[in-house]
């Protein structure tokens, strides 16, 4: 199977290990993986503050960027429910570009959402000692509608317990420039969330949205408590690794 | 409708952050609605479908309002009372006044109506010489507050007991105890006596039935009742898009209506009321006035916001919303709050004193995943926001960042350049472990609060083209 990488803007500049792991990942259950170079961001940030003009730069360029991908899969439920959700509503009124968004929007899928139901992987042979729990990013829950695939990868990683995190409905605060326009907001926003974090003793926060964990992790580095914070892929990929490791060995 | 808090938006947020008494009754108020509504639905079995068939009443009303609004206001002037539309608050209040000045009333007694909020008909009557009480607890409270509702179905959530106390003294002359049946009792004794000597009784109006030009009315209280049948005259003030066709229509909504705000299968009190008194009858007001108020409601008809008008005033989107939670309901400055306020206050008075409202969202999307009647509430604040960037209303700052972001987005190359120009003018801030604490410009206000990471040394396209297409591997974390 080909699969097309569509790498968003912040896991390519800050994470890249994230896209990284994707890319393993997909190897090892047999995708032939590709990365479309003249890729770019999804145009969320110019979309969700009212620039719709240059969102729609955006998803042309993207659009253009993947014409020949059979799947495109991307390592954010916010960006893929952008493109789902809002291209083909962006080219509504758009006759040459209304049907290329959404046959654009058919193919695109976030990673473990293309895992489990595409690839029909629910467990990888990985191993990670901890005690793990999982924030479910809106966008990805509610937009895309995709809330069970991370949780039955993540609970196939032996030795990984995940717990619930309770309100895990609520938003971390995020909402990209929410966070700076409303700060304030923003802020008591993401302190409620480490609190609820804080209170599972998980020593580990999972998501499928490196924004949001960026909002997380920045609020609890500051208040100095040391919950490491992965994207789904990056744990079961960390997890392989170990658990390879611990099979060569035992030879 | 004008600012009833006239601090400007940022100021009227403070005020609700700090106030730890309003966050905390908030928080315990919306865990207390969420579990009722869920075990609500729980017990409905069956919520999409209904909320599926509310939509398409609602939706179908809307769509033929002009119909529906002839018919029940032919209805009820057959069943002999009087209808009046008024396109603006003033003509709202104007006819109110009309009325008030022709029956030579003294005193009001007011059943909680948010278009009576929204139209200021309180000040306006006393700036008459005639006495508005409210007769809703939680209005009565807020009143005597001289506050405005901080949420949909429970005006007064704001409030504690000490607080509600003291407010009561200052009427009473005395010290009260802080008990609630000694203070419910208190406002018991007080209200009786406006009920039996008010000259006018004001209600909202719930739901209103088109076929048979019936007013329908929701309360835990009582007070709804006695307002509308002890005094001689009762005035309906309701908001052009409460009708529903039919009984059959009524049953859908009325459905969701309590399920969705606390949890509960149906209110103390449903009241529908037909006409003024009979001539048979016992009781009941010798004339029902209905004022069907506009109010800039048709601002949303024909547009993609006409979904707003579908709202049946539930409260739910407060319920869910994590901003509403931590600001309160009076951080909105107007009659509605939450989610719902938000994007109705614009459209209803336009942006000039509510620029902010579509920007107080983190467009999490819970109220709409949440609303009965399925408004795509969050979508609708997106739409907003562009609105106002197609007035030029968003920070030249903000115009520039975006146009230079539409460039580089039409343009793969500049994009790249883009990201390796902010990892080098990012760098001199990292520290050792590759975070930022103090960031530059727009990060400033990130980073008063929050770590921001610094870009990675080798970014996810040089990875790929160094090592990541030969199926090299990663960097270990």
């Amino acid at each position: 199977m080909r699969v097309s990488l569509f790498i968003t803007c912040l896991s390519d500049c800050f994470f890249p290990r994230v896209g990284q792991a994707v890319v393993h990942l997909l190897r090892r259950h047999g995708c032939e993986v590709d990365f479309p170079l003249e890729q770019v961001c999804c145009g969320q940030p110019a979309y969700n503050s009212g620039y719709h003009e240059e969102a729609r730069t955006a998803a042309k360029q993207l659009i253009r960027a993947f014409k020949n991908a059979q799947y495109v899969v991307s390592p954010s439920g916010s960006c893929a429910a952008m493109i789902r959700h809002y291209y083909p509503t962006l080219f509504a009124a758009d006759d040459e570009w209304r049907d290329k968004a959404q046959q654009f929007a058919d193919k695109v899928y976030e990673f473990s959402q293309f895992m489990v139901n595409i690839l029909k992987v629910s467990s990888v042979d990985a191993c990670y000692e901890g005690r793990a729990t999982y924030h479910h990013s809106c966008h990805m829950m509610r937009g895309l509608g995709v809330s069970g695939e991370p949780l039955r990868l993540l609970q196939s990683i032996k030795g990984l317990e995940v717990v619930d995190l309770p309100y895990h409905q609520d938003c971390c605060g995020f909402g990209g420039t929410f966070a700076v326009k409303m700060k304030e907001i923003s802020e008591q926003m993401v302190d409620e969330k480490v609190e609820h974090i804080l209170a599972t003793q998980a020593n580990i926060l999972v998501g499928s949205d490196m924004a949001c964990l960026m909002n997380i992790q920045g609020r609890l580095r500051r208040l100095g408590y040391p919950v490491q914070v992965f994207h789904v892929a990056e744990l079961l990929y960390e997890g392989v690794q170990r658990y390879e490791s611990l099979q060569s060995s035992a030879i | 409708m004008s600012l009833s808090n006239p601090l400007p938006f940022k100021q009227r947020v403070e005020q609700g952050l700090n106030d730890p008494f309003l966050r905390q009754s908030l928080k315990n108020a919306q865990a207390r609605f969420r579990e009722g509504k869920q075990r609500a639905a729980q017990i409905l079995g069956n919520l999409e479908e209904w909320r599926t068939r509310a939509e398409a009443i609602r939706h179908h009303t809307i769509e033929h309002l002009d119909y529906y609004l002839d018919q029940f206001a032919t209805n009820v002037e057959n069943n002999g009372g009087t209808v009046f539309f008024a396109e603006t608050e003033q003509e709202a209040v104007d006819y109110l006044i009309r009325l008030a000045k022709a029956k030579q009333a003294k005193t009001v007694i007011k059943s909680k109506s948010m278009v009576s909020e929204e139209t200021h008909v309180n000040k306006r009557l006393e700036e008459i010489g005639v006495e508005a009480i409210e007769s809703d607890l939680g209005e009565y409270i807020i009143q005597l507050a001289k506050e405005m509702p901080s949420h949909i179905i429970a005006p007064a959530i704001h409030k504690n007991r000490r607080q509600i106390a003291q407010l009561f003294a200052e009427v009473a002359g005395k010290e009260l105890p802080e008990d609630t049946s000694a203070l419910t009792r208190f406002a018991r004794h007080q209200l009786r006596d406006k009920f039996l000597n008010a000259d006018i009784g004001i209600s909202g109006c719930n739901f209103a039935v088109a076929e048979t030009g019936s007013i329908v009315l929701v309360s835990n209280e009582g007070n709804a009742r006695l307002t509308t049948t002890l005094p001689k005259t009762h005035v309906v003030m309701m908001g052009m898009e409460r009708i529903v066709p039919t009984w059959e229509d009524l049953d859908a909504v009325l459905s969701l209506l309590p399920r969705s705000a606390t949890g509960q299968k149906i209110t103390s009190y449903v009241t529908a009321l037909t006409g003024p008194r009979r001539e048979n009858d016992q009781d009941g007001p010798e004339e029902m006035h209905v004022i069907i108020v506009d109010n800039g409601r048709s601002n949303a008809l024909g547009t993609e916001y006409q979904s707003i008008l579908h709202c049946i005033r539930c409260g739910a989107c407060l319920n869910v919303c994590p901003v509403y939670r931590h600001i309160g309901g009076h951080a909105y400055g107007g009659v509605y709050t939450g989610p719902v306020g938000a994007v109705l206050t614009p459209i209803l008075e336009g942006f000039d004193e509510w620029e902010e409202l579509p920007y107080a969202s983190s467009l999490c999307g819970a109220c709409t995943e949440t609303c009965p009647v399925k408004i795509p509430l969050h979508d609708m604040l997106i739409d907003l926001r562009r609105d106002e960037v197609d007035e030029k209303r968003s920070p030249g700052v903000e115009r520039f960042i975006f146009r230079l972001f539409g460039t580089a987005m039409n343009n793969p190359a500049l994009y790249r350049l883009g990201l390796k120009m902010a990892k080098h003018l990012l760098k001199p801030f990292a520290d050792d472990e590759g975070f930022l604490n103090k960031g530059p410009g727009p990060l400033k206000a990130w980073t008063e609060e929050r770590d921001f990471p610094a870009p990675a040394k080798e970014s996810f396209r040089e990875w790929w083209q160094r090592a990541g297409r030969y199926g090299g591997d990663p960097d270990g974390r």
